[in-house]
């Protein structure tokens, strides 16, 4: 096999390993939109990153913590609903995004825009590759760490606060963590697509789990299986990578619920 | 300072707060003593809620202080607990979540709380009934010192309630806890209560339950919602079903009106 279909493989992976807890999380915690604002604002970041000549992957890492600190705060402050304070930032930064990212095109003209919003895991190199697997370890680490925590705050944020946890620090921990995320993946599906397999797959998990635990490994089963299908069937097809991946991520969810509702089933 | 302050699980004085300009609680003072069942009771909109989160420290202070014992173990049944159909939990998980206990105790907590049956069950698919039990249990197993109770018989039947107010009055005992609970209504709790305050943004009135439902503050607030309705009290017996107990004394005379008692 070519090399870069095997690194898109394991930089498929990769998505996967990450996107299943997290995505679980974002589910829970009805976070889909915040996932899409970090998304859109990791637009942002890149563009910021090469202008100014620095790694996008820091930029993007950045721009997700200063977001997650403002809508931290606004939380706090605003008397604004914080589904319309997303609405408000995520298409400020990404309108910002493109502006910055054409005005870099104009000194740099090699700088491909699409790559960025929809990805191009087939142009994945190998030192990629290795940040995205230092990505998924430092994830998993602090993922298992705060775990207990998050549950609990996932749960009852009250009931786990009258436990002596500390809610906001927990919940600013997985924001950083998912900015984390999006910034190390960015290439496999892009920013206007990353969003989806962090919830598709957790979605389809949640009918086959009856634990918490149990619907984490399924949804990382789910997204594994989405890379590979969507993978195969964009060499097979030649379509384009990263849509494929969440066609066939949407498909399995769609497969599993008509199974599921079919009669003879529970 | 007297020996019950010094000895008090969880006091507050001068607490004021206010929402949007609206004065929602004016200079409350109470103390929980060890060992005793204290009942909140208010109408709606009264600050019950907003006292207990203050007390318990989820909500900021705007003045006034709480004081609670260095380490003191506190068990909360909030008011509302809806966990998002999107988790898959079971009620073991979620019991497990305070800590970490063992299968055996928490299957324990449960036969205590007379919900033996949900162990395994998804915590979305148990009544409102078993709920309010799983999360008693939950905060039992903390091995409290004090248990906060907002509103526990909330979404429950009359009979259930009746139920419920009694197994926290037998918990007590067994555990030698001390409870605060909120409930907007007294009658419901007398016989689980030994202390009451009746709030209504200020403190109307305090005392043992007989004689506040005599107060007259507490009639002023109380009095007209209570024609028509059922009322009866029981002093502490356990009987809690039998509907045609004899009332007598004091709490005779908070129930003068119609009431549809057997005898």
């Amino acid at each position: 096999m070519d090399e870069f279909i095997i690194n898109a493989l394991f930089g498929g992976i990769a998505l996967a390993l990450v996107a299943g807890p997290l995505g679980c999380v974002v589910v829970w915690r009805r976070m889909a939109y915040f996932g899409d604002t970090l998304a859109h604002a990791a637009l942002l970041g890149v563009a910021l990153a090469l202008s100014a000549n620095f790694l996008p992957l820091i930029g993007v890492a950045l721009i997700g913590a200063v977001l997650a600190v403002i809508l931290f705060w606004l939380e706090k402050q605003s008397e604004l609903s914080s589904d319309a304070l997303l609405g408000i930032l995520s298409h400020t930064a990404l309108a910002a995004g493109l502006i910055v990212l054409s005005l870099v095109q104009r000194q740099t003209p090699g700088i491909d825009m699409m790559m960025y919003l929809f990805g191009d895991i087939l142009a994945i190199s190998r030192s990629q590759l290795y940040w995205m697997y230092a990505g998924v370890i430092l994830i998993s680490i602090a993922m298992w760490r705060i775990w207990p925590g998050l549950l609990s705050i996932s749960v009852h944020e009250e009931l786990a606060r009258t436990d002596g946890i500390s809610v906001s620090g927990l919940r600013f921990a997985f924001m950083l963590l998912l900015a984390l995320m999006i910034a190390v993946m960015i290439n496999v599906v892009g920013i206007l697509l990353i969003t989806a397999l962090l919830i598709i797959p957790a979605a389809s998990a949640r009918l086959f789990s009856r634990t918490p635990v149990q619907m984490i490994l399924l949804a990382v089963v789910f997204a594994l299986l989405s890379v590979v299908t969507g993978l195969g069937s964009s060499m097979r097809w030649d379509t384009p990578t990263g849509p494929s991946i969440v066609v066939a991520a949407a498909l399995l969810f769609f497969m599993v619920h008509v199974l599921r509702g079919l009669p003879g089933r529970e | 300072m007297n020996n019950a302050a010094a000895m008090a699980l969880l006091s507050g004085s001068g607490i004021s707060y206010q929402i949007g300009g609206r004065q929602i609680l004016s200079e409350i003072a109470l103390e929980v003593l060890p060992n005793k069942i204290m009942t909140l009771i208010g109408p709606n909109g009264a600050g019950k809620t907003t006292l207990i989160r203050l007390l318990l420290g989820l909500s900021p202070l705007q003045s006034g202080k709480v004081r609670r014992k260095p380490g003191l173990r506190l068990g909360y049944v909030p008011q509302r607990v809806m966990v998002a159909d999107t988790l898959p939990l079971r009620v073991r998980d979620f019991l497990g979540l305070g800590g970490h206990y063992s299968v055996t105790e928490m299957q324990q907590v449960l036969d205590e709380v007379e919900a033996p049956a949900v162990f395994e069950a998804p915590i979305q698919s148990i009544s409102g009934g078993e709920l309010q039990r799983v999360l008693l249990a939950r905060a039992l197993l903390k091995k409290p010192e004090l248990l906060v109770l907002d509103e526990p018989a909330q979404g429950v039947d009359a009979i259930g309630q009746q139920a419920l107010y009694h197994l926290i009055r037998t918990l007590r005992e067994k555990h030698a806890c001390s409870v605060l609970m909120v409930s907007h209504d007294l009658h419901l709790v007398m016989a689980a209560t030994d202390t009451v305050v009746c709030l209504n943004t200020h403190v109307c009135c305090t005392g043992h339950p007989e004689d506040v439902s005599e107060h007259p503050e507490y009639l002023r607030i109380f009095g007209s919602a209570l024609d028509g309705l059922a009322v009866y009290s029981h002093r502490h017996d356990h009987a809690h079903d039998i509907r045609g107990d004899v009332v007598e004394g004091a709490a005779a005379d908070c129930c003068h009106h119609e009431h549809p008692h057997p005898q």
